[in-house]
């Protein structure tokens, strides 16, 4: 299993250095010079050399390149020129809340949707069935900032349950669970839809295969059935749509920091695209980027762990 | 019964996908005659008609500049649906094209198109548009590139997997045996193999663009305003939650029941050409 694990994160190290360099190249590629965007068209030219310089803009592309890796090899992701604070730091104050928004969202997808998927297919064409269909269609239809609104305006501002505006208190974890609840379950509920589905139909695949035939005509009860031989077989379908939809997940905390006005990584980008602050534009895609590194990578290793075949491949 | 009135009768009895066909058509249809059907001018402001409630004269109310929401809501259909089929379609030639020359001829091609959409699927949909819209700037053909550009490794992933299975077949092999051509082999043999499973991802797919278009106009990038688009209509709604709730309901549920007509009818397209389902 060892060997498997090193093998899959020394694969990933490409995708990364590929990532970091797409990157590079697209925010370099943006018309006009990023220390004239930022200083406005009256700024006086020694001005905009001075912010060249202290970006670094006024080095070769290649000598640029080198030390934007370098320093996020050694953590650092430079100053926004905005206003001249760490971007580290301001990531490290904006992350925790798009973390946990992400895992609540995955948390209660996957709680609640597998489930939710499993009975529906083993009660196929009952009303259970038909009614989580509707269910998983809709949840596939909905944007995420749409439902946003629809929960916000029923929970918050009508019957006034939850905050409509903030993320809470980190340290304080009512108050933080308090702000979390309805962007968590707006996330919860679209995760769900995806994973009932999926979780259905990988189900219903495993139950027409021939070794879940044999194993009912040997008399085995209903129950160990699906336990032994369907869920387990299921399985590496449903946490490879958990690693993809966990994916679709992260992309759409954007949008419901923006509705929520949660102080995560989402509503940071949105302040940095209007102030044109492209160092914090591109720090924050290789954070991105990285989360979905991570998850793919966890993804594959889950393979491993419950699917001895994969790890010998 | 012929195959053709086989696979008719097939999606006419899925309730589902005939609902999900009506509610696409009527939404082309609306667009299609956006100028006749919008009872105003979606960008005529009038201030004294402000933030209104849905009344006779504005079925669905006004929002903050007194413009009619129905209106903006009709001509709203015409980008959506231009996003949504034209950057699919784009995505769908360009990612099929590269997925069967990386499958059929392998080599460096094959290593450059399958690590290019490793990395590309390495961010999530609305970052890649974000990052590309920053770098370009908004505007209607810039999303429909961005979009495309996002859906191309996806298609070529669904059309590489059949095209390496279809190399190792017989008829290839007696195609290569009696000296066809590499583009012979590729119009005549993998290409009609491969098109099946790309044009029901394709209709599965109209969806998603439609609501990454959204999602990208939600976020202020794509087609600016004051052209209204669903996703920036719910965006200047947001602000007006508490006085005026309509103006956000009203676009969203456009966008809702849009992209929920595409999947029904994406999820009847392939539930009719699946063979698996034919049991």
């Amino acid at each position: 299993m060892l060997g498997y694990v090193i093998r899959r994160i020394l694969l990933a190290i490409p995708t990364a250095l590929g990532v970091l360099t797409v990157i590079f190249i697209v925010m370099r590629i943006a018309p006009g010079d990023p220390a004239e965007v930022i200083l406005g068209e009256y700024a006086s030219q020694e001005a905009v050399e001075a912010l060249r310089k202290e970006l670094g803009l006024d080095q070769p592309l290649w000598k640029q390149y080198v030390d934007f890796v370098g320093g996020l090899f050694k953590g650092d992701l430079g100053k926004s020129p905005i206003n001249g604070q760490s971007v580290s730091l301001l990531v490290a104050r904006s992350l925790p809340y798009s973390l946990e928004l992400s895992l609540a969202g995955i948390g209660l997808g996957v709680l609640f949707g597998l489930p939710m998927g499993i009975l529906a297919a083993v009660r196929r064409n009952s009303f259970f069935d038909y009614a989580s269909r509707v269910f998983s269609l809709l949840g596939l239809s909905f944007p995420t900032f749409y439902l946003g609104v629809l929960l916000l305006l029923l929970f918050g501002i009508k019957l006034n349950l939850f905050p409509v505006v903030g993320g809470g208190d980190l340290s304080n974890i009512a108050d933080n669970l308090y702000h979390l609840f309805l962007p968590a379950l707006t996330m919860g509920l679209i995760m769900m839809a995806y994973v009932s589905r999926m979780a259905r139909s990988s189900i219903l695949n495993v139950l027409n295969e021939d070794y879940v035939k044999t194993a009912r005509a040997k008399g085995l009860r209903e129950r160990a059935v699906l336990y032994k031989h369907v869920l387990k077989n299921a399985l590496i379908p449903i946490v490879s749509i958990v690693g993809v939809y966990s994916v679709v997940l992260i992309g759409g905390t954007i949008m419901v920091e923006l509705v929520f006005s949660r102080p995560g990584m989402g509503k940071m980008m949105i302040g940095a695209m209007k102030q044109r602050d492209y160092i914090t534009i591109q720090s924050l895609m290789v954070i991105y980027a990285g989360l979905v590194i991570i998850v793919n990578l966890l993804t594959d290793l889950t393979y491993g762990f419950i699917d001895p075949r994969i790890k010998y491949d | 019964m012929s195959e053709k009135t086989r696979i008719i009768r097939t999606f006419l009895k899925n309730k589902a996908a005939v609902v999900g066909a009506v509610i696409s058509i009527v939404i082309i249809i609306v667009a299609i005659f956006a100028p006749w059907i919008a009872p105003y001018d979606p960008l005529t402001q009038d201030v004294y008609y402000r933030l209104k409630p849905p009344d006779t004269g504005h079925l669905l109310g006004t929002d903050f500049y007194g413009r009619d929401i129905l209106s903006r809501i009709i001509w709203c259909s015409r980008i959506s649906l231009i996003v949504g089929t034209i950057s699919v379609a784009l995505a769908m030639v360009l990612g099929t094209a590269l997925g069967i020359l990386a499958g059929y001829l392998g080599g460096a091609l094959e290593s450059l198109v399958m690590r290019l959409a490793d990395i590309m699927m390495s961010f999530p949909d609305e970052v890649f548009g974000i990052m590309m819209l920053v770098a370009l700037g908004s505007g209607l053909t810039k999303v429909i590139i961005v979009i495309a550009l996002l859906f191309t490794p996806r298609f070529a992933r669904v059309a590489y997997a059949p095209t390496l299975a279809l190399k190792e077949r017989d008829f290839v092999s007696a195609a290569v045996a009696v000296g066809a051509s590499k583009k012979r082999i590729i119009w005549q043999h993998i290409m009609p193999n491969v098109l099946g499973d790309v044009l029901v991802m394709g209709s599965l797919w109209i969806g998603t663009a439609i609501r990454l278009e959204a999602n990208l106009s939600f976020l202020g990038l794509g087609v600016a305003p004051p052209t209204p688009t669903w996703g920036n209509m719910v965006r200047e709604g947001v602000d007006y939650l508490m006085s005026a709730p309509w103006v956000a309901t009203f676009s969203g549920l456009a966008i809702l029941i849009t992209i929920l007509g595409f999947n029904m009818l994406g999820d009847g397209i392939r539930d009719m050409v699946d063979p698996k389902l034919r049991l």
